[in-house]
């Protein structure tokens, strides 16, 4: 092998008492596309960071193109020619998409419009560059993401998690982009759960646990079922199948849904049905920014309708589109957001006040104050369940991984024992052990007779879970298809809108 | 790969969580960096520094004589303080307290001067509570624009501060002047019974003082201990999870501004039916807008306020003694309280950050 683009000798981080990485041997070989797998808390982000000079390893020594460095700063490994694209997005959301990316990438504006609308068309990541950052949805902000980054012509690219967000069409094309890219000698470190598309695309993989390295693979010469173990050091959990169970009542209706939002970016819904009974799991599906924060917002109340409006809304048997989002959680709703961060916790706060957010009703309070102690019992319960891994309680929610964050929220809607429960995303960014873990969680809650929505752009997230899948796009709903009856390619093609044409015309 | 790299210089890392002791340290730090830079001041303009800090910030403890002063202005400084930090820490910014505190004098200077001739224990209190109430109503105004159209409140309620002070004005020239007054644009003054009783013997310090501890506790229960004072602070750090939770802004909106208002009418009930014994054109010499920086200073924490009223009062009862024994200028005092702010502002960055010197 020649002499590596990239290597890492003895690199370590700690944050406080958590070791977040421990003597971590890496070497990336320039053209390859390299995978690093690892759990929740394994420490791949932390490791990311410090190539990407986010943050400044303990001990070790960082060697580039053979020679030692030190990256004091983003702007500096850019300058190397690292670019790296984030799991939580570092855009400006006040800003233009185009704003954004003139802040990284030289050039008159013009001609970065120019380039930017190239690179979508090639790359299938359409995105419009005069948009402002904070109307679009966690799909459209990853493409931008990526697209920024394409443009500052790196030698290494790092891409966490950058499948999540596309449609199984455009992941081929995003992997035809990124096998292109290797030919032309760019490396690529790859970050992703999903362990099939790890074995079509990656050369070489290095599996993380607990901070260190417990192995290095090559993922073609072993099967999805290895390398999960490698990294989880156990067998997965399997989903239990689903039991076919009796009709139930029905716990969420919408009829006619209509919605014509202020914001000129968000997107309308236009005559959105759907009916979901007690002990089925509905999946909605498509890519974000086709309705779904519209469609989300206007089930949990956080949008309410006008009263002429409100019987487009039924929970529980009640007329329920003109209540708030407190009046229908009363009613038995609980939800869990796409974002966690600042709408589904506070980072600000420990987890014992974070519980305090929506399981108050749960006999957290005493005469309007706050009951500590049964607000830590309850937290704790919520952290052991679902094996939320963190030092306590106490500690702040923004010091959590995003997938450890949402297996908190998880547990604290799940708690609620819920009539009625909606999930937006809920195992973006969570890897594959725990997000296994959740899925069987939820089948459980189905077959004890919970009705449950799940909003996600993962197919095989909703062929594993949902009774029905209903394809959101460009504000509304198709029909339900019976997931038994149907196959990943057709949802696919409803959701980039060529469900009409033939199959052999998708790009 | 080019040796300026191994420069070291710092970096602002963000701690994983917020330090206590840096909680605690920040406003010690900052009133130390503030006197520091404030001595250099002094010795620039030619005035003695020893002499200065001697009289602006040890004189006022020395007897009781100033120190029943401090206690005096420490008070409304206190109780509006609490007011407005319940709403800053829901991100509702009245910067009208002034206006608020002058209606609460207006309020309660109605019962003594429309019945002067009153007499019973029952008027203080009902002037208070009147006084409460005509804070509260002022800055309903201002929550009403804010829920209604999303008017900024920093506007509204800073600009009605402006028509409180017409509306002083014109009673005090019109209606309510005394009549037996020489013209002055002043009320008569109140008799005994509309005055709140004095606690310390030979001081002015009044029972409103300890109404203001009282309420101040109130303060911490409602912020560190109740459900309401929880919502509050979830719809200030995070106004989606609020909305995701169902905590109604509106409703925060309201009670932050009402709350706030109460407070500091309240206060200014006390002044007139306090120290002052009458309805003035200077009632307030800009507690309205000092108590900002009080509850800033006390960390817009309920004990933390107690503390940042005593020392601005302290400050301004140094400040004239340092105006007359040691020559300063009126401004210096304020230049003081700007960089007591400043560096305070300054060191509560390393609350939640710390600096990396290179390890390497």
């Amino acid at each position: 092998m020649s002499s590596p683009l990239l290597s890492l000798r003895g690199i370590s981080k700690s944050y406080g008492q958590v070791h977040a990485n421990q003597g971590i041997d890496l070497d990336v070989a320039p053209q390859s596309i390299h995978a690093i797998l690892g759990e929740n808390g394994a420490g791949k982000s932390t490791l990311m960071k410090l190539i990407y000079g986010v943050e400044r390893p303990d001990a070790g020594d960082i060697m580039w193109q053979g020679q030692p460095v030190h990256l004091s700063s983003p702007a500096e490994a850019r300058r190397q020619g690292i670019g790296m694209v984030f799991q939580h997005f570092s855009l400006f959301e006040t800003l233009t998409v185009i704003e954004n990316i003139s802040l990284v990438v030289p050039g008159r504006k013009s001609e970065l419009v120019d380039r930017m609308r190239l690179l979508g068309k090639d790359f299938g990541l359409e995105v419009d560059p005069f948009a402002h950052v904070h109307s679009l949805s966690v799909g459209e902000r990853q493409r931008v993401e990526v697209i920024r980054c394409l443009m500052t012509n790196p030698k290494l690219l790092i891409l966490d998690e950058p499948t999540s967000v596309l449609p199984p069409q455009s992941i081929e094309n995003l992997f035809d982009t990124l096998r292109w890219l290797r030919d032309s000698g760019v490396s690529v470190l790859f970050i992703s759960h999903k362990l099939e598309e790890i074995r079509s695309i990656c050369d070489r993989a290095t599996i993380l646990r607990a901070g260190r390295v417990t192995g290095n693979a090559v993922p073609r010469e072993h099967d999805a079922h290895d390398l999960a173990r490698m990294m989880i050091g156990r067998d997965m959990p399997h989903t239990s199948p689903a039991v076919a169970m009796p009709t139930g009542e029905k716990r969420l209706q919408l009829m006619g849904l209509t919605w014509q939002p202020d914001d000129p970016f968000a997107m309308p819904l236009s005559n959105v049905n759907l009916t979901v009974r007690a002990g089925e799991i509905a999946g909605i599906a498509g890519i974000s920014g086709n309705g779904q924060s519209e469609l989300t917002t206007l089930i949990s109340g956080e949008t309410v309708l006008p009263a002429s409006q409100a019987k487009q809304i039924n929970m529980m048997g009640e007329v329920a589109g003109h209540l708030g989002a407190a009046e229908r959680r009363r009613l038995g709703f609980a939800f869990v957001p796409e974002d966690r961060i600042g709408r589904g916790a506070v980072p600000e706060m420990s987890l014992t006040r974070n519980s305090m957010l929506t399981a108050h009703p749960l006999g957290l309070l005493r005469r309007c104050m706050v009951d500590m102690h049964a607000a830590e019992e309850f937290t704790a319960r919520c952290i052991r369940t679902f094996d939320v891994r963190t030092s306590g309680p106490g500690s702040e929610a923004g010091s959590l991984s995003g997938g450890n964050l949402q297996k908190f929220i998880v547990g604290r809607e799940i708690m609620l024992s819920p009539k009625l429960l909606l999930l937006a995303q809920p195992t973006w960014g969570v890897d594959v052990g725990a997000a296994a873990a959740i899925r069987q969680r939820l089948m459980a809650l189905r077959n004890e007779g919970m009705a449950i929505i799940v909003i996600s752009e993962e197919i095989e997230e909703l062929f594993e879970l949902a009774d029905f899948i209903q394809v959101l796009r460009g504000g509304t709903l198709s029909e339900p298809l019976v997931t038994a009856g149907t196959r990943p390619e057709e949802i696919g093609r409803y959701m980039i809108g060529a469900e009409a044409r033939p199959a052999g015309a998708v790009a | 790969m080019s040796p300026s790299y191994t420069f070291r210089h710092p970096l602002l890392v963000r701690r994983e969580s917020a330090s206590l002791t840096m909680k605690f340290l920040a406003p010690l730090i900052a009133l130390g960096v503030a006197v520091l830079f404030n001595l250099a001041l002094y010795v620039a303009i030619g005035r003695d520094p020893v002499a200065v800090f001697y009289a602006l910030l040890i004189e006022p403890f020395l007897s009781w004589a100033s120190f029943s002063e401090v206690l005096l202005k420490a008070s409304p400084l206190m109780l509006i303080a609490q007011g407005l930090a319940i709403g800053f820490r829901a991100k509702v910014f009245n910067i009208g307290a002034e206006g608020q505190f002058i209606l609460g004098a207006i309020f309660a200077s109605a019962i003594p001067i429309w019945f002067p001739a009153a007499t019973g224990q029952w008027i203080w209190p009902a002037m208070l509570v009147l006084g409460a109430l005509g804070g509260a109503c002022w800055a309903s105004i201002t929550a009403f624009w804010r829920v209604r159209f999303n008017a900024n409140e920093i506007l509204v309620s800073l600009m009605l501060s402006l028509v409180a002070m017409q509306v002083l004005n014109y009673l005090l020239v019109g209606p309510w002047k005394d009549p037996e007054g020489f013209n002055f644009p002043q009320s008569v003054m109140f008799q005994y019974d509309a005055l709140v009783p004095t606690l310390i013997p030979g001081t002015r310090v009044n029972v409103s003082l300890l109404i203001t501890l009282v309420l101040s506790l109130v303060a911490w229960l409602l912020m560190q201990r109740s459900f309401q004072g929880y919502k509050l602070q979830v719809g200030g750090l995070a106004p989606r999870a609020a909305g995701y939770a169902g905590f109604s802004e509106s409703r925060a909106i309201w009670l932050a501004l009402l709350i706030a208002g109460g407070a500091a009418g309240l206060a200014g009930a006390a002044e007139v039916a306090g120290p002052l014994g009458q309805l003035q054109r200077s009632i307030s010499t800009g507690y309205g807008y000092a108590a900002i920086i009080v509850a800033y200073l006390g960390g817009l924490h309920p004990i933390g306020i107690i503390f940042s009223a005593l020392l601005m009062a302290a400050l301004y009862i140094g400040g004239d003694n340092a105006m007359v024994s040691a020559g300063l200028p009126i401004a210096a005092v304020r230049v003081f309280l700007g960089s007591v702010l400043l560096s305070y502002l300054i060191s509560l960055a390393f609350v939640r950050y710390r600096l990396d010197w290179a390890s390497r």
